[in-house]
């Protein structure tokens, strides 16, 4: 509740000064909103890229007294709303906790691995059975899904009538990450002058992943309508989306830890540290895992890898519901309500 | 002590928008720069840190400014505010040399953006910065840093050498210890003296303790009077201060834009005693708040309060401190100090008075009183309609008019090698009344000249 009211503060003095306005929509949205009720927070919260513009362009930020720090109070209030959010209810503490779950997750699901699989085997599926395979991920894609469902449900709740122009308009927002450029400056992360990195390195982290995705769609589709059975050949669909996402992967987040590491921390919620590392560091190391298993499978250490793997990867989908993947569906549905909004101001 | 010494060809003294175009001006004509800021980096940039725009001379759509807006026009929106209070001739220079000085100020980084929610007013005539005049400054001492330009902050100049008309080196207190530059050509940009109030108090005696500075802190002054005691020749009233009424819980310094309170017009204003005693309706407020400074000042305790009710909160620009509010006149009377009875009796004598018509915040509308002293000639409503609503107001500084007389090269008359820009010598161009964006306009273009001639002048 703490950050709630002092977003609320600062926004009062934002809205009565409205310099940062051709930023990006956080502010334009803001001006809209009679009041800053905790739904609007949220919103507002969501919608902030937390590149820094604002900060530092700000004649009120720290040490001045009225100490506005907007992309530092949006960050906490967004972790609130994260919070806020999760289903199933009981689960929501497990948000900053998912460093410790995918941890334990990982370990776990590796020594059950290890020790229930035979010893040697020719391919994967002499380790972990296909069936075992499809069973444990469909079973954990399936409760991931309804968790997230569930709390992405709240995002929609009084969310006006969709429209495609709208709905395009979002699109483009999303998978361009337009708001980290700041009119194509690139904005101020993770210090004061514009640099498109973080740009870059989200867009290899985002396409990384949904050409790993369509990896695994391709060779679910493989076994199950072709009847063709893993290890694929290298130039066969799965693995070259699966090798390219994974190259997406390993530079992705590496280069937006490497540029974490470098922020300014005065604009930071530090303690959101652990929350944003434990993802980037589960899609580096599923990546990692994955390509050396491509390129071992033929040696011993196939065996092992493979484990690690899995381990990894369930870790990854089990920390999907309560972890920083969330930020996609959160910030989709705030951009998405930004563009009816701003379609529903032109018509008027 | 060696450390404690800076050589080079040109010092700038003042890191605000004059004294940065100056800086990257002198350094781009091969000089050697030397930037003393009195502030520390955080607060580095003096008042320009508060602007957001620049008013901008243009025959055509340029940017995000729309229709024309011709010499001709600018000029005779000067000569109206000044009241013939202006130099012609640099006042020309400066509004013909806005046009080149946009283009010069994106190649050094700034960034425009259309008229900002709530100001559409001036989306013809001025030119509004991205992300205000804060974001401005950082963009110049980003392109400073890169043209070698060495900035030094905590730098306040307390003497400055001048021997036969010719500046030869001063003195600069860096962190508290005195620090000798020594240079050949000074760019004097550092500001008036208006949060110095001392100083205001000689002209406006204990009132100006009241007074609240709407900028900078570190606008002392101290440099216009070193300038003005060793032969600088001065220009525009000594006496004189823009002030503009502002919500009276603002901090003492440096509460800038968010300060101010648009709610005056569409209410009464009343003093310590309860009294109305100005025409709140005189115009539209754009036109009339620059008056209610003065006007505040000159009242008992230098407090007045806005009254409004439920009808019109609502209707003016969202500020920044809630409002005291009460159901009842007596009730928020007691919130605000005042006297219940005699705020009573004002507010019914207005009612009383007020005539039926067509209330419209937009424009001069036909709500006026009658019989009324003071009257209120607009948007004159009964405050009838609980909950009731007061602000308190103070005057807010903005800046003096007291400056150093300079020529069209921007050159200080009186001393050699001595150039000014901004608004230590904003007085030429701008001796009275006040224009939007107009003091952006005086730094940026005797900036650039200043920076320019200082550098000329060395090699």
């Amino acid at each position: 509740m703490e950050c709630v009211e002092e977003g609320g503060r600062i926004l009062t003095i934002c809205n009565a000064c409205r310099y940062c306005e051709g930023y990006c929509p956080v502010f334009p949205a803001m001006e809209s909103r009679p009041q800053f009720t905790r739904s609007d927070l949220y919103y507002l919260s969501n919608l902030c890229h937390n590149c820094g513009e604002c900060y530092y362009a700000c004649q009120y930020a720290p040490p001045h007294e009225f100490a506005v720090n907007v992309p530092q109070v949006l960050a906490q209030i967004r972790l609130e709303s994260y919070r806020h959010r999760a289903q199933p209810r009981f689960l929501a503490g497990l948000f900053g906790q998912s460093g410790k779950l995918a941890l334990a997750a990982s370990l776990v699901s590796a020594v059950v691995g290890l020790a229930l699989s035979p010893a040697y085997g020719a391919n994967f599926y002499d380790i972990v059975p296909h069936a075992v395979m499809a069973a444990i991920f469909g079973a954990a894609a399936l409760l991931v899904t309804a968790a997230l469902t569930a709390s992405a449900a709240g995002q929609f709740t009084g969310m006006p009538k969709l429209n495609l122009p709208a709905l395009a308009r979002a699109a483009r927002s999303i998978l361009t990450l337009e708001h980290l450029s700041s009119h194509g400056a690139g904005c101020t992360y993770p210090g004061e002058h514009h640099s498109m990195a973080r740009r870059w390195f989200h867009h290899l982290t985002f396409y990384g992943f949904l050409l790993c995705f369509a990896s695994t769609c391709v060779a679910a589709w493989y076994h199950f309508a072709l009847r063709r059975l893993a290890p694929y050949p290298y130039w066969s669909a799965p693995v070259i989306l699966g090798t390219l996402g994974g190259a997406g992967l390993l530079a992705g987040p590496s280069g937006l830890y490497w540029l974490k590491r470098r922020r300014n921390t005065a604009l930071a919620d530090s303690s959101q540290d652990s929350f944003d590392v434990t993802f980037l560091a589960l899609l580096f190391a599923a990546s990692l895992t994955g390509l050396l298993l491509l390129a071992l499978r033929q040696s011993p250490v196939m065996r092992p890898l493979l484990i690690v793997h899995l381990a990894i990867v369930l870790a990854l989908f089990v920390t999907l519901p309560y972890g920083k993947f969330v930020h996609g569906i959160y910030r989709a549905a705030a951009l998405l309500r930004y563009a009816i909004e701003r379609n529903a101001g032109r018509q008027t | 002590m060696a450390e404690n010494i800076f050589e080079s060809d040109v010092a700038v003294i003042g890191g605000g928008n004059a004294g940065l175009c100056a800086a990257l001006s002198a350094a781009e004509a091969g000089a050697s720069v030397l930037l003393l800021e009195s502030a520390p980096a955080e607060f580095r940039g003096g008042n320009s840190r508060h602007t957001r725009n620049m008013r901008t001379m243009h025959e055509r759509p340029m940017g995000a400014l729309t229709g024309s807006y011709p010499e001709e026009e600018y000029f005779q929106d000067l000569l109206r505010v000044t009241g013939g209070h202006t130099d012609q001739n640099l006042a020309r220079m400066v509004i013909r040399e806005t046009s080149p000085s946009a283009d010069w100020m994106v190649q050094h980084g700034v960034r425009f953006q259309p008229a900002l929610g709530g100001t559409l007013s001036l989306a013809r005539t001025n030119a509004f910065f991205l992300g205000g005049g804060k974001a401005l400054l950082n963009s110049y001492y980003h392109a400073a840093a890169k043209r070698r330009v060495r900035v030094v902050y905590n730098a306040e100049v307390t003497e400055l050498h001048i021997r036969d008309g010719v500046f030869e080196s001063g003195i600069a207190m860096v962190n508290g210890v005195p620090a000798v530059f020594r240079t050949r050509a000074l760019v004097a940009a550092a500001g008036g003296f208006e949060a110095n109030l001392e100083w205001l108090q000689q002209a406006w005696g204990p009132a100006a303790q009241n007074f609240l500075v709407r900028g900078t802190p570190y606008n002392r002054g101290t440099v216009l009077r070193l300038l003005l005691d060793r032969g600088a020749e001065p220009v525009g009233d000594p006496t004189q201060c823009h002030a503009v009424a502002i919500d009276g819980r603002a901090p003492k310094f440096d509460g800038g834009i968010v300060t101010r309170l648009d709610c005056v017009p569409l209410g009464i204003a009343v003093n310590q005693h309860a009294e109305r005693f100005y025409d709140e309706g005189e115009d539209l407020w754009p036109k009339r708040y620059a008056i209610w400074g003065r006007l505040v000042a000159q009242q008992p305790g230098q407090i007045a309060f806005s009254i409004i009710d439920s009808k019109t909160m609502g209707k003016f620009m969202p500020s920044v401190f809630p409002p005291f509010k009460s159901e009842s006149i007596a009730g928020l009377a007691a919130a605000l100090g005042l006297p219940p009875d005699k705020l009573a009796c004002t507010i019914a004598n207005y009612n009383r008075s007020v005539l039926p018509g067509k209330f419209d915040p937009q424009s001069l509308d036909d709500c006026h009183t009658t019989g009324l002293t003071p009257p209120k000639s607009h948007w004159a409503l009964p405050i009838d309609t609980p909950p009731f609503f007061g602000y308190p107001l103070r005057p807010g500084i903005t800046f003096t008019y007291l400056g150093v007389k300079v020529n069209e090269r921007a050159a200080v008359k009186g001393i050699r090698n001595v150039f000014a820009a901004g608004e230590i010598m904003a007085g030429n161009v701008l001796g009275k009344g006040y224009l939007a964006g107009f003091g952006m306009a005086i730094g940026t273009v005797f900036g650039r000249i200043a920076g320019r001639e200082a550098a000329r002048g060395v090699r």
